[in-house]
C-alpha cells in the first residue's frame, strides 16, 4: 500500500539542480496565481496575461522601456548579493539610492552651467560615494554598537527621501520653477548618453553590465568574494580562518551602497536630468526580491531583474487597458517573492512518499 | 504651562502611541515564541484597509473590526505557513510579507482614497491596549501556558522533547501578533486618521519592531517605550507650533532617529540583549522523521 501522505527529508547536501528549478518553480506558481486572481476580477485570464507580460515588450521602445527598469533593479540586486550572501541583511538600499542621487544630483546642480566630458563621470563617482556614506552607518552602528541592521538600514530610508524632499523644496529648489518640487536641470554634459536614438535607455545599463560582471569576478576568482562565502556559510569558520569579519561588514554595506547610489544618479541623470521627489517607485525594496529570485548570482540577477521589471511595466499597461491600480505589481512582486522562499524547501529537503 | 494644555498634550500622546502599543505587543508574542515577522508593516495596511472599506460598505464598525482582525489572522497565517511548515527563512518571508501587504492594501484601496467616513472614538481601544499588554505579561510570567510559550522560543528542541507542540505554540504566536497588528492597523484608518490613504502607516509597523527590542522582550516595558516614543514624537509637532522655525521634514524625521537612537542605546549592550532575546529566535525548527 502507498502512503498518499508526504513527508519531508533532510538531503545530505543542496541540490544544485534544484537550486536553479526553484526560480521558475515560482515564477510558474506566480503566473498560475496572477490568472486565477485576474479571471476572479472578471478579466479573461490569457488577455490579461497577454497585456501584462507580452504587449509592454512588444515594440522596441517597450524593450528599451524595459531595460530602462531593470537596470537599476539588477545593480542595486549585484550591490545587495554581497550583503546578502554574508548574511547581513541591508534592506536600506532605496535609501542608499536616494542619497546616491542626492550627492551625483548635487554635483550635476552645482555645474549647471559648466560644460564639462568630466561633469558625468564626476557626478557617478559622487553618486558612489553618497549611496556608500549611508550605507556604512548601518554598518558602523552594527560593529560598534551591536545594533541590528535591519532596522537601522530602514529608518535610514525614511530620512533620506526626508532629506531629498527638504531640498527639492528648500535650498536647491529651482529658482525659475515657479513653486514646483523640483531643482534646475543638470548641463547636458552631466545626463547620461543615450543609446539608441529615439528610445529612453541611456548608458546606465553599459555601466550596470560592467559592475556586474566585476562582481561576478569577485565572487568566483578573488580571495574577498571567498571569504564572503565562507563567513556567510559559517561564521566560525571564518573567524577561525583568521577573516576580519568587521573588514567583510563594511566593505559588503559600502560596495552595497555604491551601488545602490550609482543606481540612483543612474535614474535622475538619465531621462529626467533632475532631482525631485518621487526618484524612485520602490526600486531599492524590489531590487531584494531580484536578488533572492536571482539566487544571489550575476547571471541570475540578470534574468530576474528582467522579469521584476516587466511587473512594472505590466503594471502600468494593466492600469492604462484594464483600470486595475498599478499596484498590482507589487502584489505579484510579493507573491513570487513568497513562492521562492516556499519553494526554497525543495533545495534543502526532499519530499518523499513512503511505501 | 496651564493644566489645560498639559491634559490637551497627553490627550494627543494616548491616542498617537496606541497603534504602536497593539503593534509591538503583538510582535512581541510572536517573538517570545522564537519567531521573527518583518511582516509589520504589510499586516498594519491590509488590516487598515480592511477595516476601512469594510466600514464604508457595511457602516458597522463592529464587522470592521472583525474583519480586519480576519484579514491579520489571514496574511499572518500563510507567513505562519511558510515559517513552519516549508520552513523558509523569517527574514525574507517577513519582508515579502511587508511588499505583498503594500501592493495589496494599496489596490483594495485605490478607489476608498479621500471617502469619508466618521471616526470611531479612540478611548475604549486606549484603555484595551493596557489590557493587552497586562494580559499579556500575567500570561508569560504568571501561568503553566506561558511559560510553556517561553520555552519553545528560548530551545524548540527541549520544549519538544518534553513533549510540547512546538509548531502548534508557534503559530498562535504568529497568529496573535497578526491579528495585534490588523488591530493597530484598524485603528490608524478607524479611530486616528479616520481615512485611507496609501502607506499611511508611514514605518510605524518597522517602529513597533524596534520597540520590541527596546523593551527587551518584556511586555510592560513595551507601553514604557510607545510613551516615550510617542512623547518625543508629539514634542516635535508642538515645538513646531511654538513657532522653532525649523524646516517640517526635519520634525518628521524625528521618529526614526529617535528610533536609531534608542536601539544603539539598548543594543551597545551585547550581554543584555543577549540575555534577554530569545534564545531560538529566527531558527527554524525541524522534527525529522
Amino acid at each position: 500500500m502507498f502512503n498518499f501522505i508526504p513527508s519531508i527529508e533532510s538531503r545530505s547536501q543542496p541540490s544544485a539542480y534544484m537550486n536553479i528549478l526553484v526560480p521558475i518553480i515560482a515564477v510558474l506558481l506566480t503566473l498560475i496565481t496572477g490568472s486565477i486572481i485576474f479571471y476572479l476580477m472578471g478579466f479573461d485570464p490569457i488577455f490579461a496575461l497577454y497585456t501584462f507580460f507580452i504587449s509592454p515588450i512588444s515594440n522596441s521602445y517597450g524593450v528599451s522601456e524595459l531595460l530602462l527598469k531593470a537596470s537599476p533593479l539588477a545593480l542595486i540586486a549585484i550591490g545587495l548579493a554581497f550583503c546578502f550572501k554574508n548574511n547581513i541583511y541591508n534592506i536600506g538600499a532605496e535609501g542608499q539610492l536616494t542619497m546616491g542621487a542626492i550627492f551625483g544630483g548635487g554635483i550635476g546642480i552645482y555645474f549647471h552651467d559648466v560644460n564639462g566630458f568630466w561633469l558625468l563621470p564626476l557626478m557617478i563617482i559622487g553618486g558612489a560615494i553618497g549611496g556608500a556614506f549611508w550605507g556604512m552607518i548601518p554598518a558602523l552602528l552594527k560593529i560598534k554598537f551591536n545594533t541590528n541592521e535591519i532596522l537601522t538600514s530602514l529608518m535610514l530610508v525614511y530620512i533620506a527621501l526626508l532629506i531629498l524632499d527638504y531640498l527639492v523644496v528648500g535650498p536647491w529648489k529651482d529658482p525659475n520653477g515657479y513653486s514646483f518640487p523640483k531643482t534646475r536641470s543638470f548641463n547636458e554634459s552631466g545626463r547620461m548618453p543615450l543609446l539608441f536614438q529615439g528610445l529612453r535607455i541611456h548608458l546606465g545599463l553599459i555601466i550596470t553590465l560592467v559592475l556586474i560582471f566585476i562582481s561576478w569576478f569577485v565572487f568566483s576568482k578573488t580571495m574577498f568574494g571567498f571569504q564572503l562565502k565562507v563567513s556567510g556559510f559559517s561564521p566560525i569558520a571564518a573567524r577561525y580562518a583568521g577573516f576580519n569579519q568587521n573588514m567583510i561588514i563594511y566593505s559588503a554595506f559600502a560596495i552595497c551602497g555604491a551601488c545602490a547610489g550609482i543606481a540612483g544618479l543612474g535614474e535622475v541623470s538619465g531621462p529626467i536630468g533632475l532631482l525631485y521627489r518621487d526618484i524612485s517607485p520602490n526600486y531599492g525594496f524590489t531590487a531584494i526580491i531580484v536578488a533572492f529570485l536571482g539566487r544571489l548570482h550575476p547571471l541570475g540577477i540578470i534574468f530576474s531583474a528582467l522579469i521584476i521589471a516587466l511587473t512594472y511595466l505590466g503594471a502600468e499597461d494593466a492600469q492604462l487597458f484594464m483600470q486595475i491600480p498599478a499596484a498590482v505589481g507589487f502584489v505579484f512582486q510579493g507573491l513570487v517573492l513568497f513562492y521562492l522562499l516556499g519553494a526554497e524547501l525543495l533545495v534543502n529537503y526532499k519530499i518523499v512518499f513512503k511505501h | 504651562m496651564n493644566i489645560e494644555l498639559i491634559i490637551g498634550i497627553i490627550n494627543i500622546v494616548l491616542i498617537a502611541t496606541t497603534p504602536l502599543v497593539f503593534a509591538a505587543i503583538g510582535e512581541l508574542v510572536t517573538e517570545k515564541t522564537g519567531v521573527l515577522n518583518l511582516g509589520v508593516e504589510g499586516m498594519m495596511l491590509v488590516g487598515a484597509v480592511t477595516a476601512f472599506v469594510t466600514l464604508v460598505i457595511t457602516g458597522s464598525y463592529f464587522l470592521s473590526f472583525l474583519m480586519s482582525i480576519l484579514s491579520g489572522l489571514l496574511m499572518s497565517g500563510l507567513f505562519a505557513f511558510l515559517v513552519l511548515i516549508l520552513m523558509s527563512n523569517q527574514v525574507a518571508t517577513g519582508l515579502a510579507l511587508t511588499i505583498f501587504g503594500i501592493g495589496l492594501s494599496s489596490m483594495i484601496g485605490k478607489e476608498y482614497i479621500g471617502t469619508p467616513i466618521n471616526g470611531l472614538n479612540p478611548y475604549f481601544f486606549i484603555v484595551l491596549s493596557f489590557l493587552i499588554v497586562f494580559g499579556v505579561s500575567y500570561f508569560f510570567y504568571k501561568t503553566k501556558a506561558g511559560l510553556i510559550f517561553r520555552a519553545v522560543g528560548e530551545s524548540h528542541s527541549s520544549a519538544h522533547a518534553l513533549g510540547y507542540n512546538v509548531i502548534k505554540i508557534r503559530l498562535l504566536g504568529i497568529l496573535f501578533g497578526g491579528a495585534m497588528c490588523a488591530l493597530a492597523g484598524s485603528y490608524m484608518s478607524i479611530c486616528y486618521a479616520p481615512m485611507w490613504q496609501e502607506n499611511m502607516t508611514a514605518g510605524r509597523g518597522w517602529i513597533a519592531l524596534a520597540l520590541v527590542v527596546f523593551a527587551t522582550w518584556k511586555p510592560n516595558r513595551i507601553l514604557i517605550g510607545a510613551y516615550i516614543f510617542g512623547g518625543v514624537s508629539i514634542m516635535q509637532m508642538n515645538l513646531q507650533a511654538f513657532g522653532f522655525s525649523i524646516p517640517g521634514q526635519f520634525f518628521n524625521m524625528a521618529p526614526y532617529l529617535v528610533t536609531m537612537i534608542v536601539l544603539v542605546t539598548i543594543s551597545s549592550n551585547k550581554l543584555r540583549i543577549k540575555l534577554s532575546a530569545p534564545a531560538s529566535l529566527t531558527k527554524p525548527f525541524f522534527k525529522g522523521s
